[in-house]
């Protein structure tokens, strides 16, 4: 029996890219600059090895401007969680300076830093109440009594949980406690606020929803974040700029949309979001376009980014909801491919094809409710613009 | 029911109450746990629970004096200690029936041993009489026999003394001797107009019978038991009428011959045998100790000791076991403390270090272990001594001359070193097991917060590792207050605990009794302490891992 499914035709890629650009142009460090109580943060040529036989970071500049949400991106192993604790003062440098405000930090112990932290388990003082908690910096500071309990209750004011001041953590949700947590690295007022994927442990509609208090907090406090997290819907969501790391070395550094869009290496385009990988070779380069012949012989005209001459090994990278299955004469590129799976997934069809001899190669249609069918087995032309296909450097 | 409101006893589809249904579900997997647990529950209620209560009983128990000399505890109950005078005639007359059924039975030393500790010299005074006891009566058997050679038979006595139907059971027996004699029975007769002579007799009858497995009719019979006839037959002139026959012809001619007898006075022979039995003080002692159940061990354990006018403290000379309990508490606490400051850098270390330079440290911390406690023991001996190792290098190096040598052994001293080595791993290993599961996180998270090393540790750390510090510290504290064997070596006499004592009266004086009552003593001040421990710090505030 032949799976018939209803689809829509095409999703609405302007949309999300269109979508994607108000949410950067609106969040975008540069307008939160001017009144900012953000510390900035240098990394220079900083370079950091466990056991001295191999760098774990390897050679690390950045640049994080006042009142940033910068997101560190990366699997596990990628140095991101270690150049937090460099900057945290927990991990020393091998070598290379790290500036807070443009002095250097790499001989200041950590409690004389004043950044705040918010650790993957939260780190609550289990012996302590929530109050207390939020206490302990300001107590070690010598702030007044007074003024004490005016900041955390402000503090708890602040993540919604005014009434919670005298519960001990192991009585609060996971969630409750997250911004304990975050409250907690704030409460001092410090300029850097360092998040250690501190949402891990939630579930995901928490998640989510933790992730637009965290945005907002910082949007209203204007303080530096640097987050790091090996979720990319979270970079993407909360960042203004995100760096992905892989092996040591930070593969991109850029904004959210720019990161999804122009992906600068297979990497990043494999990394951040879906991705149609298509292998095959350079056969002519006219500008910054080039054509690509795959394995079977398909040409195919994509946008010059990671390759530089004719003959290079090259792999394509397509967003799937950039593909369409309404084709007309104008596009760049048009195959055919035979339907292998159809996926019911509500908003949108996800289908898999086999498309120049790529069997994996998926296409997400939106569901607009039409009669048109796709079947198993059908064979059927798909289509997509040459700037949508990315021409970056070879793998697998 | 599905229409079961909150109100209603639910149910389960077929009616019955769903908490029976549930218990009987679960009915199974109890079972089965308590048959897994079954063997050691066995073995520890037999060997280890039921002997400790044994033991404990015995700090109270005091059945020997009212099983031993049950006649002379009643009589005694007339007389008042307080007069300052011994008792009356009747007393030792009981006291002479008591005494002859022990003697035989060999339990007046037994007893005398007893009341020796609450009264010296008791003992010898059991003993030395014990030896002449069996003479007290010859004045009264001697005037029988001359009155009636019949009196000198045992088969005279059986006549007079035992019921008709024994007499013909034990005749058919003899002719054909299978399996023992048929216990021995009193008459009727004898029992209504001799009684004391029936209660003594029947003492002698049964313990010939079972004790030497021999027959009535063929033994003398003790002479204390003449006297108890003469004593019935003097009350009592016409006893012979309750008898027929021969045995009504011997009493009759006995009662007669009686009033004329020369008398001697109980009282006289035994204080002839043993002076000391003249004294009220030692008739108090015995009339103290009467009861089944004593306070004596428990009073003699707080240095008290029972009087008869009441409870009072033992003189100061003799106070010694209070100020041992002190001593104990003292020392183990010290004890306790110097293991918590030792160890407590040591399993920080342990929880700090990387995991294979963490095990190595585990071994050497567990490495005493491998060694005998003996052995252990005995080197601090050789360590400590005044011409030992540590005396040696302190003189060699000048720090102490050769005459100053430091006394460290056979002391307070000796005892608090060697335990504190000997404990130390008990500290270490809860104190290790609750650090390993407090997160690094929390320390870093304090520096962060703007704390340094030492608040982070002290705000932070500490109180986190507080249950492993309450873990340790009772483990250590309960093992060191009954601690023995280290104290009786290294402790001389300065250093030695309340165990010791326990052990010396358990082994050596044989005082069960008081070695019981100090036992018990320490279990309750150790449980006391542990309710007291549960109200400041809380017994939830304790992790062993």
């Amino acid at each position: 029996m032949r799976k018939q499914i209803c689809f829509s035709s095409g999703i609405a890629a302007a949309e999300v890219s269109e979508r994607s650009k108000t949410k950067n142009t609106y969040f975008r460090f540069g307008d939160t600059m001017e009144n900012s109580r953000g510390a900035a943060v240098k990394y220079d040529s900083v370079q950091k090895s466990y056991d001295g036989e191999s760098l774990v970071v390897k050679n690390l500049n950045l640049d994080i401007p006042p009142g940033e949400f910068l997101t560190m991106l990366g699997p596990s192993g990628s140095g991101k969680t270690t150049c937090l604790m460099m900057l945290a003062g927990f991990e020393p440098a091998t070598h290379g300076e790290i500036y807070l405000n443009d002095r250097p930090i790499n001989n200041v112990p950590p409690h004389k830093r004043g950044i705040g932290m918010v650790f993957q388990n939260y780190a609550l003082f289990p012996h302590m109440t929530v109050a207390e908690n939020l206490a302990f910096p300001l107590q070690v500071r010598k702030v007044g009594k007074a003024e004490q309990q005016e900041k955390v209750k402000t503090a708890l004011e602040m993540v919604e949980l005014g009434a919670f001041g005298n519960r001990r953590p192991a009585q609060l949700s996971g969630g409750q406690q997250q911004r304990v947590a975050v409250a907690r690295a704030l409460v001092f007022d410090p300029e850097l606020v360092l998040m250690d994927e501190p949402l891990g442990a939630l579930d995901k509609q928490l998640r989510e929803q933790m992730q637009y208090e965290i945005k907002h907090i910082h949007e209203n406090l204007g303080v530096t974040v640097v987050y790091v997290t090996h979720d990319q819907t979270e970079a993407l969501t909360m960042s203004d700029r995100v760096a992905v790391f892989n092996d040591g070395v930070i593969q991109q550094l850029s904004t959210p949309d720019d990161l999804y869009e122009d992906p600068q290496n297979s990497f990043v385009a494999q990394f951040i979001g879906e991705n149609n990988k298509l292998n095959g070779k350079v056969v002519e380069v006219q500008g910054e376009e080039c054509l690509v012949e795959l394995g079977d012989g398909t040409k195919l005209k994509a946008d010059k980014v990671n390759v530089s001459s004719v003959g290079d090994k090259t792999t394509l990278s397509l967003r799937p909801e950039r593909v369409e299955f309404d084709t007309h004469d104008q596009m760049d590129n048009l195959v055919n491919g035979r339907i292998e799976e159809l996926i019911y997934l509500g908003d949108h069809i996800r289908v898999r094809m086999n498309v120049a001899g790529n069997s994996e190669f998926i296409v997400k249609v939106r569901n607009r409710g039409e009669k048109r069918k796709l079947g198993v087995g059908d064979t059927v032309q798909v289509g997509w613009a040459l700037n949508d296909c990315k021409a970056l450097d070879a793998v697998g | 029911m599905s229409d079961a409101t909150s109100n209603q006893v639910l149910t389960t589809q077929d009616g019955k109450p769903l908490k029976a249904a549930l218990a009987r579900a679960l009915r199974r997997e109890k079972m089965r746990s308590l048959l897994l647990i079954a063997p050691l529950l066995i073995f520890v209620l037999i060997t280890f629970v039921a002997p400790i209560f044994d033991m404990l009983f015995r700090s109270v128990e005091n059945q020997i004096v009212s099983e031993t000399i049950p006649r002379t505890v009643v009589a005694l109950e007339e007389w008042d200690a307080e007069t300052g005078e011994a008792p009356g005639e009747d007393v030792y007359n009981a006291l002479l029936f008591d005494f002859i059924i022990a003697v035989e039975n060999k339990r007046h030393t037994q007893l005398g041993t007893r009341l020796n500790y609450e009264q010296t010299g008791l003992s010898s005074m059991f003993r030395r009489t014990g030896r002449r006891v069996d003479d007290f009566g010859e004045t009264y058997a001697d005037q029988f026999i001359d009155l009636n050679e019949a009196w000198k038979e045992p088969v005279t006595w059986v006549t007079v003394m035992a019921s008709p139907s024994w007499i013909e059971a034990q005749k058919a027996w003899a002719s054909n001797p299978t399996g023992p004699e048929p216990a021995f029975e009193l008459s009727p007769a004898a029992l209504d107009v001799l009684p004391a002579t029936s209660d003594l007799y029947g003492a002698f009858a049964q313990f010939v019978q079972v004790e030497e497995n021999d027959s009535p009719t063929e033994e003398d019979p003790w002479t204390p038991i003449y006297k108890a006839l003469y004593q019935d037959l003097s009350a009592n002139p016409n006893a012979a009428t309750a008898f027929s026959g021969e045995a009504a012809t011997l009493v009759g001619q006995a009662a007669a011959a009686v009033p004329a007898f020369e008398t001697v006075s109980v009282k006289e022979l035994f204080i002839d045998a043993d002076e000391d039995w003249g004294s009220a003080e030692n008739w108090a002692v015995i009339k103290t100790f009467a009861p089944t159940y004593t306070s004596g061990y428990f009073l003699s354990a707080a240095d008290a000791q029972l009087t008869p006018t009441g409870v009072e403290m033992k003189p100061d000379d003799e106070q010694i076991y209070l100020f041992l309990f002190y001593r104990t508490l003292l020392l183990s606490i010290i004890i306790t403390i110097s293991c918590l400051l030792l160890g407590y850098p040591i399993a920080f270390l342990l929880a700090a270090l990387p995991l294979r330079y963490s095990n190595l440290l585990l071994i050497l911390v567990l490495l005493p272990f491998w060694t005998s406690l003996l052995v252990r023991t005995s080197a601090w001996k050789v360590l400590l001594q005044q011409q030992g190792v540590i005396n040696d290098v302190l003189v060699w190096t000048g720090l102490i001359s050769d005459a100053g040598r430091l006394v460290m052994i056979n002391n307070q001293t000796g005892t608090i070193i060697a335990m504190t080595h000997i404990l130390l791993p008990f500290m270490i290993l809860p104190l290790y097991s609750v650090m390993k599961t407090i997160s690094p996180s929390y320390v870093r998270a304090a520096k962060s917060l703007g704390a340094n090393d030492w608040t982070a540790f002290w705000r932070v750390y500490f109180p986190q590792s507080i249950p492993g510090i309450g873990a340790g510290a009772i483990l250590v504290f309960i093992l060191a207050i009954g601690y023995y064997i280290t104290p009786e070596l290294v402790g001389g006499t300065s250093g030695i605990f309340i165990s010791n004592r326990i052990a010396f009266h358990i082994s050596s004086s044989l005082n069960w009794g008081l070695a019981a009552a100090l036992g018990t003593l320490l279990l309750v001040a150790v449980l006391l302490l542990f309710v007291a421990y549960d109200r400041i710090v809380g017994i939830d505030n304790v992790k062993l891992g």
